[in-house]
């Protein structure tokens, strides 16, 4: 199993209080409250994590993309991956963003993309997403024509890392003359594709296709989703005609370790709840704009998801299995018992998440690094 | 004074979901009938001089006691947009003008003449979209509280954001209505029609919100007596907009219904079906 160390960046400086007077921290949240010399500072520190990481044994690093929040200080995600591309020398570099649909010129990814694989000499993971609700709200992009739009994005991408350029595109949303990737990506024939969702059937059955295979990780779910979803991928393979592999599998998920459960628990609890009650909040016309998913998969997450607006509390998320906290042998243990039970081959650990100081994600960040992933490491041959 | 009250098109009031006892509020008939492609449920009753009465955001699955009024004098067709409630949802349409050229399409089928087109809301927008196009079959046209323009800084409410609740109370002004309303919890097969018509209409409205940036060039075109009507108190498409309807479309009325929200065919159906009737007898005696 391959470890990231998976950063959100949230405005942590958020006055708490802003939800006696705002629903969400998204979308409609002045942006009076956010300070330009705080920002300056979390951006530099978050990096500052990021890079920790590479130096301490993780496999990659992940940045993300969100739009006009608190919750993740990335609308432009190439700009972190860009800084870390030369900050950083081991780790691959993965964007779990770009928000496709969003974008009237997916050919800026392509481009984008291909610049940061071949400064990295190949370290880049190239994440496609459509985004969360709330980014269509934001940028005004139409959510009932987002699948359609993500499909045509996608292609265009591909054939521009792909075939020779120059050549004619015609699409529906996306037409161009001369469609002429100049840099190609440095990974032949591009770098490997990571599709992140909260599980669209849609999604799955897309990503698990064998013209496809890519990696599909689920975000921030009850670990029994997570088991549902995983199966789906596999069942989709097998109608296929092919086995997938738990490289094709990755799981997201808030971490935080200290020296004992006891610590642990009393450390992360206000801030993980801070992450889920402040930043994550949103009402359901926010999240779940018309038309962002099929209607069958839209009265499924409606009913998944109903808690989402409701307070959490940190029992609540251990116990779903949403938030792996404790000692360093109970996360290594609850790490591997979900493994051998679901399978998947890429742990993206949140270590950062909410209102989690930089003192306690270094701590936990080590703790993850020394005592966690060469526990893995040392079955690596007998699980290969 | 407002006509007792009934639930909002797409909440039953005796009509979809409740098929059986269809009857019982007037005498009307469901018809599917198949155009360019898409099978589209229809609701027909009354004799006379044809009206086509074209819904708003919130679908056509009821018959609603507007609508039988309305029957008294006309033959009234009450449509639901292809991908809004029982019509299907076809490959074609992507935008307000494939609407447009679809009931040009059912005009055409149903050989319609000398119609009385009446539209609340998007489907005022619609009938304003069909009208400049070609008023050929039309004899008349009634926009109520139409969107389709946008004039800079007359905002309109954000339909997308707000939740069920908010929505029912920027629809009505009567805080009676908006209290029955919202005691009404829905069924399931509701809650999926709701579900449908809103993704249609995000996909028809969500951007450009609620207008199409070239209408407004060709409303002159229009060459039909038109009637623009409008609540005083809409808080959805703000009344401010019926003066900009007016000014483009040539000799156009505007009337404004007073203790009134976004849908007078519903809060104020005998106001409502007046100065429909009042406006048609005038213009096409």
């Amino acid at each position: 199993m391959k470890f990231f160390f998976f950063h959100l960046m949230p405005y942590a400086d958020l006055d708490p209080s802003y939800d006696e007077k705002y629903d969400s921290a998204w979308v409609t949240l002045p942006n009076s409250y956010y300070d330009r010399k705080k920002g300056h500072e979390l951006y530099n520190r978050y990096l500052d994590e990021i890079e920790y990481a590479d130096t301490v044994g993780f496999d990659g690093v992940c940045v993300n993309e969100h739009h006009a929040n608190a919750y993740g200080m990335m609308p432009i995600p190439g700009i972190m991956a860009g800084a870390l591309s030369r900050r950083t020398s081991n780790v691959q570099i993965a964007v779990l963003g770009r928000a496709l649909p969003l974008l009237n010129n997916p050919i800026t990814v392509a481009e984008e993309y291909a610049m940061l694989d071949t400064i990295t000499g190949g370290r880049l993971i190239a994440g496609f997403v459509r985004g969360i609700g709330a980014e269509y709200h934001s940028w005004g992009v139409n959510p009932a024509i987002s699948h359609e739009r993500f499909h045509e994005a996608h292609d265009l991408i591909i054939q521009a890392w792909t075939r020779e350029g120059p050549f004619p595109f015609e699409g529906k949303h996306y037409n161009f003359e001369y469609v002429n990737c100049w840099p190609r990506p440095f990974q032949e024939p591009h770098p490997p594709i990571w599709i992140p969702s909260q599980g669209s059937t849609e999604t799955i059955e897309w990503a698990a296709h064998p013209d496809r295979k890519y990696v599909y990780l689920q975000t921030f779910s009850p670990v029994a989703a997570l088991a549902r979803y995983m199966k789906m991928y596999r069942d989709v393979a097998q109608r296929h005609g092919y086995t997938a592999s738990s490289s094709q599998l990755g799981w997201s998920v808030p971490t935080y370790i200290a020296e004992t459960d006891e610590i642990a628990y009393r450390e992360a609890k206000p801030h993980i709840e801070a992450f889920l009650n402040k930043f994550l909040r949103m009402p359901r016309e926010m999240l779940l704009p018309p038309g962002y998913l099929s209607l069958a998969s839209m009265k499924g997450v409606m009913a998944a998801k109903a808690a989402l607006s409701e307070k959490q509390t940190i029992d609540t998320v251990i116990e779903k299995g949403m938030f792996m906290c404790g000692s360093p042998k109970t996360v290594r243990e609850r790490i591997e018992k979900y493994e051998s039970e679901i399978g998947f081959g890429y742990y993206l650990a949140n270590l950062q998440f909410g209102t989690l100081p930089h003192e306690m994600v270094l701590k936990s960040t080590k703790l993850f690094a020394e005592e966690v992933i060469p526990h893995f490491r040392k079955r690596l041959p007998k699980a290969a | 004074m407002a006509m007792s009250y009934t639930p909002p098109v797409g909440q039953s009031a005796g009509g979809d979901g409740t098929r059986g006892n269809e009857r019982q509020m007037s005498d009307y008939r469901e018809t599917f009938e198949t155009i360019a492609g898409c099978r589209t449920r229809i609701m027909r009753a009354g004799k006379g001089r044809p009206l086509m009465f074209l819904h708003g955001a919130r679908g056509a699955s009821a018959f609603a006691p507007f609508m039988a009024k309305l029957a008294e004098n006309f033959e009234v067709f009450v449509p639901e947009h292809p991908g809004f409630g029982g019509s299907d949802m076809p490959e074609w349409l992507d935008n307000i003008g494939d609407l447009a050229y679809f009931y040009a399409d059912m005009f055409d089928h149903f050989g319609l003449k000398d119609l009385h087109l009446v539209g609340t809301s998007l489907g005022g927008w619609l009938a304003a979209e069909i009208a400049v196009r070609n008023c050929g079959p039309l004899a008349s046209l009634s926009l109520v509280a139409p969107a389709g323009l946008r004039v800079k800084g007359l905002r309109k409410a954000d339909i997308f954001l707000l939740s069920p609740e908010q929505t029912v109370r920027h629809l009505f002004h009567d805080e009676k209505i908006v209290e029955a309303a919202l005691a009404h919890k829905p069924t399931e097969a509701e809650s999926d029609v709701e579900l449908k018509n809103k993704l249609i209409m995000a996909k028809l409205a969500w951007e450009p919100r609620l207008f199409n940036p070239h209408l407004h060039k060709w409303l002159h075109r229009i060459s039909v007596p038109t009637l623009v009507l409008w609540g005083a108190q809409d808080r959805i498409i703000p009344s401010g907009y019926g003066p900009e309807f007016q000014r483009l479309i040539p000799g156009a009325r505007l009337a404004i219904i007073d203790q009134c929200g976004h849908l007078p065919h519903m809060e104020q159906a005998d106001a409502f079906t007046a100065s429909i009737t009042g406006f048609i007898r005038e213009v096409a005696p």
